[in-house]
């Protein structure tokens, strides 16, 4: 299926899907405590593709559903969370992921912050370096009102 | 009828608007006293039509008027009176206009309470506030007119989005537009400051209490849609990075940097440039906050694109007060650095790094969530930004400021005393180091938590040696002015969010079970024992209403009541049931029945235990009670013109020289 076309599906999606605000309560019989906890990390992290801002941990629309009884399919059969994630990106592109994985179209999202930092810095450290050298400061006479 | 003279008295206000954002800025640049005098009268009556459009919305909702395309859109005849007014601002239109009207209830105060202020400057800053109310009152009439016609009458109207009836709606909006409003004083106080060149430094002083109550506001704001969500949503988060929340959240953290801004620039003359700088950003962030939720180009740039008008207004808008502000900025801003000098171990460095640390993770939050749109728009494929990316840089960035927070008050003007300084360190740090170990032991080696309790001890414990410091050393009468027991309240409540966050991030226990009538679940210490499911209804919904009883080791805590409510129109909404506690929350909402013709029989749950989840909000109710309170300050409201503008050019003057 080209690009296009499965952005296009997509979008039909969303369009049909309902805006049911029920929520997603979904009891799945995992093999223990962690597997659970592993199940709840994973879907929480996974974008569900019909809905507006929701993963899937959350999501109550039959995509989410169908996706997280994948998801815990996977697991069943031994996938790490990196292999299911893989197995997702493969099939809904890394739209799918709320996390999304360092690349060159997403290096400015993960480096811009640090930048913009550096950047101030620099300022911030320049400004200090000048007001100290301005004048002899002088500590104020604390009289307890000027705090 | 009616809906027309709406119609007609936004006209009107438009009109007073206009009126109220040139004649005063043209008398104040031509030193005419009369026009000066237009904007005060201006404001009123712009404000008297505004409420009026506002209040036949109102009626319009609360008589059932169908005939108006809003209503009928927003409301029906089962929807009880209270969610009826609240539906007033539930759409895009609505909120519009209540935007505009909570824009003139702060103009109004404000020509109310600057009458200690000088003429000039009043007038220019009526004159901005003005030309903010011209922009948002054309949006309006030219591409959301609230009074729009809809004929034929409809019998009923549609629902009002289930997810908005609910207590925390009628009152979230209202007050986070009163905090994203407020910035715009501030940004008024700036640009006329700008404007009026050199003359006017006092102005910090004056915009201080307006800037710390709008921030308060913000906060109250923020905290009721964090409630709201919670208990409405019924995913049990209190914060999900989502783009409308990151929307609110931007002003919110520069409106924290600039509260410290505008103190150093008052106290000390320093930072003038950066003051005015931040309060544009402030308020230019409240802007495309209020244009992010509102335009839908959060849902894709393919809605936005669907109302063309709409989005190309916004856009146009946003542009000439963003682009306006900066292009004046860059003109007019004080290019020599005024102020008296600081040291690197004073209050001055401190501030400056806090407020680079508070700058960057706006912008950090804006950069997550305009980048799947540029992405969008740049054809670089469709990205989702996350709690992941947020949850990772946020801390990070918040970490100094935790770390730096208890010097604060200990740190003087100009240069500090370095053992002062340490004395501090140790204290808090052995008493974090102390907590961290004391908690060790409750929290099965959970390291967040850990964290959560060290940061909160540091933090608090800063905070609470200062207080005594202060009660020791000062005589009764001068211990906490306003202005510094809003500081300790507001700083105080970053210990008792820090609780919060770290404690329910890394302790809650989530579980979805299935469970037959009778049979118990044991989460996180309780037992949650099912007891089936009922029929109910309410004013305009029906429900399946479980009840669910919960013990610890036997004894009873709490019977619960979590509803699956269906609306007039066939709308789906679960209804958790919370039991609130000050160490912990327990937390119950109703899936679906395992066989949909079998209610009574099984049902699928999900539980949960939230431990000192409150922590949360009521720390951001202590922050905003702190903005609150310095607001309040006499210093602020007593008339020393004469001594403000001394004591800020004085030092301006001397660093000049």
């Amino acid at each position: 299926m080209g690009k296009a076309l499965r952005a296009w599906v997509l979008l039909m999606l969303i369009a049909i899907a309902g805006v049911a605000m029920a929520q997603a309560i979904d009891p799945l019989p995992f093999r223990d405590h962690g597997e659970e906890l592993r199940f709840q990390h994973l879907t929480s992290e996974l974008r569900c593709l019909v809905c507006q801002d929701e993963n899937l941990a959350d999501s109550n629309a039959d995509f989410a559903r169908d996706l997280r009884h994948k998801v815990f399919e996977l697991m069943q059969q031994g996938k790490s969370d990196a292999q299911i994630k893989q197995y997702l990106v493969d099939r809904y592109s890394d739209f799918v992921l709320y996390d999304p994985p360092v690349n060159t179209r997403t290096w400015l999202l993960w480096f811009g912050p640090l930048l913009i930092l550096i950047a101030g810095g620099c300022v911030v450290g320049y400004t200090i370096r000048k007001r100290s050298r301005a004048d002899t400061v002088a500590a104020p006479t604390d009289n307890g009102d000027d705090w | 009828m009616t809906p027309e003279l709406g119609q007609l008295a936004l006209i009107l206000a438009l009109l007073l608007a206009l009126a109220q954002s040139i004649l005063p800025l043209l008398g104040a640049w031509r030193g005419n006293r009369a026009l000066m005098a237009v904007a005060r009268p201006a404001a009123s009556g712009q404000a008297v039509f505004v409420a009026l459009a506002f209040a036949i919305l109102v009626w319009a909702f609360l008589h059932f008027d169908f005939s108006v395309q809003y209503v009928a859109d927003n409301s029906n005849l089962q929807l009880p009176w209270y969610y009826r007014i609240a539906a007033v601002w539930g759409a895009h239109e609505g909120s519009m206009l209540l935007w505009v009207l909570i824009l003139n209830v702060w103009t109004v105060a404000l020509a109310l309470f600057s009458r200690q202020l000088p003429d000039v400057f009043v007038s220019r800053v009526l004159s901005v506030l003005g030309i903010i109310s011209v922009g948002f009152l054309c949006f309006i009439l030219f591409t959301s007119n609230p009074f729009g016609r809809l004929l034929p009458m409809p019998a009923d109207g549609a629902d009002l989005n289930p997810v908005l009836q609910d207590p925390g709606m009628t009152f979230h909006p209202p007050v986070l537009y009163m905090g994203y409003v407020g910035f715009s004083v501030a940004f008024a106080f700036s640009i006329a400051a700008l404007l009026g060149g050199s003359m006017e430094q006092a102005w910090v002083r004056w915009a201080r209490p307006w800037t710390n109550a709008a921030w308060g506001f913000l906060s109250c704001g923020i905290v009721a849609g964090s409630w709201w969500a919670y208990a409405e949503l019924g995913w049990g988060g209190w914060w999900f990075w989502d783009p409308v929340e990151n929307a609110s959240f931007m002003p919110w953290l520069v409106g924290v940097a600039l509260i410290h801004a505008q103190a150093v620039t008052e106290k000390r003359g320093s930072l003038r440039a950066w003051t005015i700088l931040l309060s544009l950003f402030a308020f230019s962030l409240s802007l495309l906050g209020t244009f992010l939720v509102r335009s839908g180009i959060l849902t894709s740039v393919h809605a936005f694109a669907s109302d063309p008008r709409r989005g190309t207004y916004i856009l146009c808008f946003l542009a000439f007060v963003v682009g306006g502000s900066l292009l004046l900025y860059a003109l007019r801003a004080p290019k020599v650095a005024g102020g008296r000098a600081f040291a690197l171990v004073s209050r001055e460095s401190a501030i400056l790094i806090g407020n680079l640390m508070f700058t960057v993770a706006a912008a950090m939050v804006l950069l997550g969530t305009l980048f799947p749109l540029l992405g969008d728009a740049l054809n670089l494929g469709k990205i989702s930004v996350g709690p992941p990316y947020f949850g990772l840089l946020f801390p990070l960035l918040m970490l100094p400021v935790v770390l730096l927070l208890p010097f604060g008050p200990y740190l003087r003007w100009g240069k500090s005393d370095v053992p002062v300084l340490k004395q501090v360190l140790a204290r808090a740090g052995i008493a974090a180091a102390a907590c961290a170990i004391l908690a060790a032991f409750f929290v099965q080696g959970q390291l967040k938590a850990i964290a959560g309790v060290a940061c909160a001890a540091w933090v608090g414990v800063g905070v609470v040696l200062y207080i005594v410091k202060r009660a020791r050393e000062m005589p009764r009468g001068r211990r906490y002015p306003a202005e510094m027991a809003g500081m300790l309240l507001a700083h105080f409540g970053v210990a008792i969010f820090l609780i919060g966050v770290l404690l329910s991030e890394s302790l809650s226990v989530t579980r979805d079970v299935r469970m037959s009538p009778g049979q118990v679940a044991a989460v996180g210490g309780y037992e949650f024992r099912f007891d089936g499911v009922t029929q109910t209804t309410g004013p305009n919904w029906e429900a399946e209403q479980g009840v669910v009883t919960v013990t610890r080791n036997g004894a009873p805590v709490a019977v619960m009541h979590p509803q699956k409510r269906t609306y007039t129109h066939e709308q789906i909404q679960t209804e958790s049931a919370v039991d609130p506690g000050i160490t912990r929350d327990l937390y119950v909402a109703l899936g679906e029945p395992m066989d949909a013709n079998h209610i009574e029989g099984a049902w699928a749950l999900r539980l949960y235990t939230k431990p000192f989840i409150r922590w949360i909000w009521g720390g951001g109710l202590f922050m905003m009670l702190g903005g609150f309170v310095s607001a309040a300050d006499r210093r602020f409201r007593v008339k020393r013109d004469a001594e403000a503008t001394q004591t800020i050019t004085t030092p301006a003057q001397e660093s000049r020289a």
